[in-house]
């Protein structure tokens, strides 16, 4: 398996995306994965499905813009170069 | 903690620094060495340090040659030696150093920005004597007894003071040399082309990319509060270089049975560096004592992060020694 450097911004665009097309309350809350569900007790340290979904979380609000200017400049250089 | 103690004594005294700086580090080292006796029984209970730039000046701090002369004893330089020739070009000379340390400062600020460099000079800070410790422990760790790494006042030790803290000179080396001997290994296959060099490079490269990012992204969904910093993980995973370039060697030499005995004899040495090493560091940090599954799966990382390093060196090296 020869990886290149490419393909490693592939796979992270992609796993990017793949978050960030999860939406909130037409899917997450359905599976019981929204983001009212994750709040735990202030005292306890939060457990790995409330991680998970903190995670999930911050990760669609902080690469939403980026992620729009990272996809538009991928098609457009597919676009051009294939 | 009494040779750490007694080390920085005979460190100072070499130096020759003032004498009341000693005494003072003396006291309040020997007190926290105390407080630490007390809650190093097992569990350290501590909150995980962060990994400061080491103090200006002090023993600690390996001779940082790196800014070079203070930018005055430049400009007295020159103009003392091109005054007589012409006060223009000894101006225009003064003006340039000006604006070269000014451009300096600026490219370290943005850098720093970035990246602290102090946390990585903490990293370099190695000598010769460190080097074949490590090597040594690296491929034959069943002998050594005391893995745990050794703190001042707060600060881990750099390496050249700690043979147990992690570096960044050994994987990069380690690293470099085996790509130069994959080439070598293709070459001698006459499998050689300019491009096969780069795409070994880029692969290794993603792997540890790979392996670091899923291991901080596991210690992040268990909450495991440890002083493991990304550069930390980068040197732990990027010592099994080190048993790469020993299995090619071995395969390369002696066929390949000499491959397979090889990997078998790195992998182990590397499971139980790895165990051993990060087992101090995950299992016994800090956290809340609600969560009664965690130690569990503290262990399931410590043993899928030392199970995944033969798998990935047969995967590197498998098609070296054909």
């Amino acid at each position: 398996m020869a990886f290149t450097l490419y393909a490693l911004i592939q796979t992270a665009i992609l796993f990017t995306n793949a978050i960030a097309v999860l939406h909130e309350e037409r899917f997450l809350s359905k599976i019981g994965w929204g983001a009212e569900q994750s709040i735990g007790g202030f005292g306890d340290e939060p457990g790995i499905k409330a991680q998970l979904l903190n995670l999930i979380r911050s990760v669609r609000t902080v690469m939403r813009v980026p992620l729009i200017a990272v996809n538009s400049v991928c098609i457009v250089l597919l676009l051009l170069f294939g | 903690m009494n040779a750490a103690v007694a080390h920085f004594s005979s460190a100072n005294e070499k130096q020759g620094e003032a004498g009341v700086r000693v005494k003072a580090y003396h006291r309040l080292y020997r007190r926290t060495s105390l407080k630490m006796d007390f809650q190093q029984h097992g569990y350290r209970a501590t909150k995980p340090r962060a990994r400061a730039s080491p103090p200006i000046g002090g023993p600690l701090l390996f001779d940082d040659t790196s800014s070079g002369p203070p930018p005055m004893d430049n400009q007295n330089y020159y103009s003392s030696g091109y005054n007589m020739a012409d006060p223009m070009a000894s101006a225009a000379m003064m003006y340039g150093s000006t604006l070269a340390n000014q451009g300096k400062d600026i490219v370290n600020k943005e850098i720093n920005r970035f990246m602290s460099v102090n946390k990585l000079k903490y990293f370099f800070a190695v000598d010769t004597k460190y080097v074949m410790k490590k090597l040594l422990l690296l491929m034959f760790p069943y002998t050594h007894q005391d893995w745990e790494v050794r703190y001042h006042r707060d600060t881990p030790l750099i390496p050249r003071h700690d043979v147990n803290a992690p570096d960044l000179y050994i994987p990069t080396m380690a690293f470099i040399t085996y790509i130069l001997l994959a080439g070598m290994a293709l070459g001698i296959q006459k499998r050689f082309s300019p491009e096969v060099l780069g795409l070994c490079a880029s692969t290794a490269l993603v792997w540890i990319v790979i392996e670091v990012l899923v291991m901080l992204l596991c210690l992040y969904l268990l909450t495991v509060h440890t002083d493991l910093s990304m550069f930390d993980l980068v040197a732990y995973s990027g010592y099994k270089y080190v048993g790469m370039i020993f299995t090619v060697l071995c395969g390369l030499l002696f066929g390949s049975d000499g491959y397979f005995v090889a990997l078998a004899w790195s992998s182990c040495a590397l499971m139980f560096f790895i165990v051993r090493s990060l087992k101090m560091k995950i299992m016994s940090s800090f956290s809340a004592d609600s969560m009664s599954a965690k130690p569990q799966f503290r262990m399931y990382i410590t043993l899928a992060s030392a199970a995944f390093q033969p798998i990935i060196i047969y995967w590197l090296t498998a098609h070296l020694v054909r």
